[in-house]
């Protein structure tokens, strides 16, 4: 399914990724998912939390540079090749992955990709069942 | 065809204009070594004399002259006549230190009316013209300044002053204002209250506007253009020289056209106050050639521009001005490059993906300087990919080293981290250690 996650600008510098999660936590927010991309001059935060509109006032509110993106969530059992299944069908239909996440939980794993074309990946999965 | 108002000198032959600028810069020159002291002590130094300046050429052999200059000499030293010749006083704010007072004779006068006659004729304005008047009266130059040169070319002057802002647009209704006159940035402030106000713009009659005391930008000018639907023209002009009217755009809105059979212009290098060739970029510098009261020789004006010196399409012959760069208190020498923190912001500017928010950091790794520009990354723009800020920090970068021609690393911030400021903001921090 279709998920909507968070995108903040960081400078790599301390203390900013503590700041982003003081804040929410103050407001209750609840942190699904949460990766950091970052080069030697400064990183996006992307987080995937209970309240993304309420989380996103909060952050400008503290004047973070955020964006709402849409990414595609999987769970699929937590076996590697189960992961590695749905980027076949996705590179077999020529279809990039601009980054990909994951994190498990017992059984399950949770899959967040971020796709050249998310609505023909969201096709393409739900035809192979993986959704 | 636009109209010009003296044809005969605005759009005189530049041979022609070298004579009568020799002529009258040997007329000044006598003024004021015989007639004030300070003038004649630095001309003595210098080892010059009267005779030593036979034309306009021989004006770099003079010694400039500082606005400290005038500070020290305060109120009257520098003045070239009697107290009994001068008709008006004028004085600067006084924000660091004494005020610097300048004093005008009746020819004075009437040059200053003359040079905003040629102003207000190049922004459109004829003896039919409603013109506002929403400088300041008072000692700034800018009130009355305008004022006379409305007069002298008979349009209707209405002598309203700054403020108030409601009774500046119910006059602009009830009178059929058509020439508005004000800073830029009251300008922009009218068009605001305006659309508040209830008064529909096509009940007003305004066509242009005459703005300057301050410095704006492009993006100011096509903001008022559009908001009030007029001609936005830049005027230039400094207290110390007369006021408004040293220089204006015409219709054409290409650079300003400086009134040069009143005011010699050249540009210097800040640093080594040598005379730079047409096109460079340094310190607008002026001589008066025809004031009595105030005569001022190659008076600094910190501000930085540069001449073109290629006839305007408007059939002018003067040599136009760039809209100021900045101040040259603010240059920067980078690994031997001059450099102005507004070069910088130009280029900003013109990127649409980027708020001007910017702070620049000098420093010197290893004997070499270094030059970092800090941008604060605008939410508009910021979507979640690196490769796409990569790609903007890459652009910023290329455009910046064709626009100045020195590497700069530029560094993304997190918005508000560079402090705001309304009037002088804190752009440049420079580590360097000397």
């Amino acid at each position: 399914m279709i998920v909507n996650q968070l995108s903040v600008f960081l400078e790599n510098k301390s203390g900013r990724l503590t700041k982003v999660l003081e804040v929410l936590g103050m407001e209750n927010i609840k942190i699904v998912a949460l990766s950091v991309a970052d080069t030697t001059e400064f990183g996006i935060l992307r987080l995937i939390v209970s309240d993304h509109e309420k989380a996103k006032a909060i952050l400008k509110q503290n004047s973070f540079t955020v964006n709402i993106t849409e990414v595609i969530s999987v769970v699929t059992p937590n076996e590697a090749k189960h992961y590695a299944g749905i980027l076949k069908i996705l590179s077999d239909i020529d279809i990039s992955v601009e980054y990909t996440y994951a994190f498990s939980s017992g059984e399950k794993s949770v899959i967040i990709l971020r796709c050249s074309n998310n609505e023909k990946a969201i096709e393409a999965l739900k035809k192979h069942k993986m959704i | 065809m636009m109209e010009i108002w003296n044809r005969h000198f605005e759009c005189m032959d530049r041979d022609e204009l070298k004579k009568v600028q020799s002529e009258r810069l040997r007329t000044t020159v006598e003024r004021i070594y015989f007639n004030v002291p300070f003038y004649r002590h630095k001309m003595q130094e210098a080892g010059l004399g009267p005779e030593s300046i036979k034309n306009i050429d021989d004006i770099s052999k003079l010694p400039f002259t500082t606005k400290t200059d005038l500070r020290d000499n305060y109120p009257f030293g520098l003045f070239a006549v009697p107290m009994s010749e001068i008709v008006r006083l004028h004085a600067t704010s006084g924000t660091t230190g004494k005020p610097t007072v300048v004093g005008y004779t009746r020819n004075d006068i009437s040059t200053w009316s003359e040079v905003i006659a040629r102003t207000l004729t190049a922004a459109g304005a004829t003896r039919n013209d409603f013109i506002q008047i929403a400088y300041g009266y008072g000692l700034f130059t800018g009130g009355l300044g305008l004022h006379y040169g409305g007069e002298k070319i008979g349009a209707s002057v209405i002598p309203v002053s700054g403020g108030n802002t409601t009774r500046q647009i119910q006059l602009m209704h009830d009178f059929g204002t058509t020439i508005l006159a004000c800073t830029p940035s009251y300008a922009l402030f009218i068009a605001e209250a305006l659309q508040e106000s209830g008064i529909n713009r096509d009940e007003l009659k305004l066509k242009a506007g005459v703005f300057g005391a301050e410095p704006w930008t492009e993006n100011m000018r096509r903001e008022i253009e559009d908001k009030l639907r007029i001609k936005a023209i830049d005027i230039y002009g400094l207290s110390e020289v007369i006021g408004p009217g040293v220089a204006s755009e015409c219709s054409f809105q290409n650079g300003l056209h400086i009134n040069e059979d009143h005011f010699y212009p050249e540009i210097v290098d800040p640093v080594t106050l040598k005379v730079l060739p047409e096109g460079a970029i340094g310190e607008l510098v002026f001589t008066t050639i025809t004031k009595e009261g105030l005569p001022l020789i190659r008076y600094r004006t910190r501000d930085l521009t540069r001449l073109t010196y290629e006839k305007c399409r408007c059939g002018r012959t003067f040599v136009r001005m760039e809209k100021c760069f900045g101040r040259s208190d603010d240059m920067l020498i980078i690994r031997g490059v001059n450099l102005f923190p507004s070069q910088i912001e130009t280029v900003l500017l013109e990127m649409s993906e980027i708020k001007p928010h910017y702070r620049i950091i000098v420093d010197r790794v290893n004997n070499l300087d270094t030059l970092e520009l800090q941008v604060e990354v605008d939410e508009v723009f910021f979507q979640d990919k690196i490769s796409q800020l990569q790609i903007l920090t890459e652009k910023l970068q290329d455009n910046l080293d064709k626009a100045i021609g020195l590497t700069v690393k530029v560094t993304l911030v997190e918005p508000k981290t560079i402090e705001r400021s309304e009037g002088k903001a804190k752009r440049v921090i420079d580590k360097r250690k000397y």
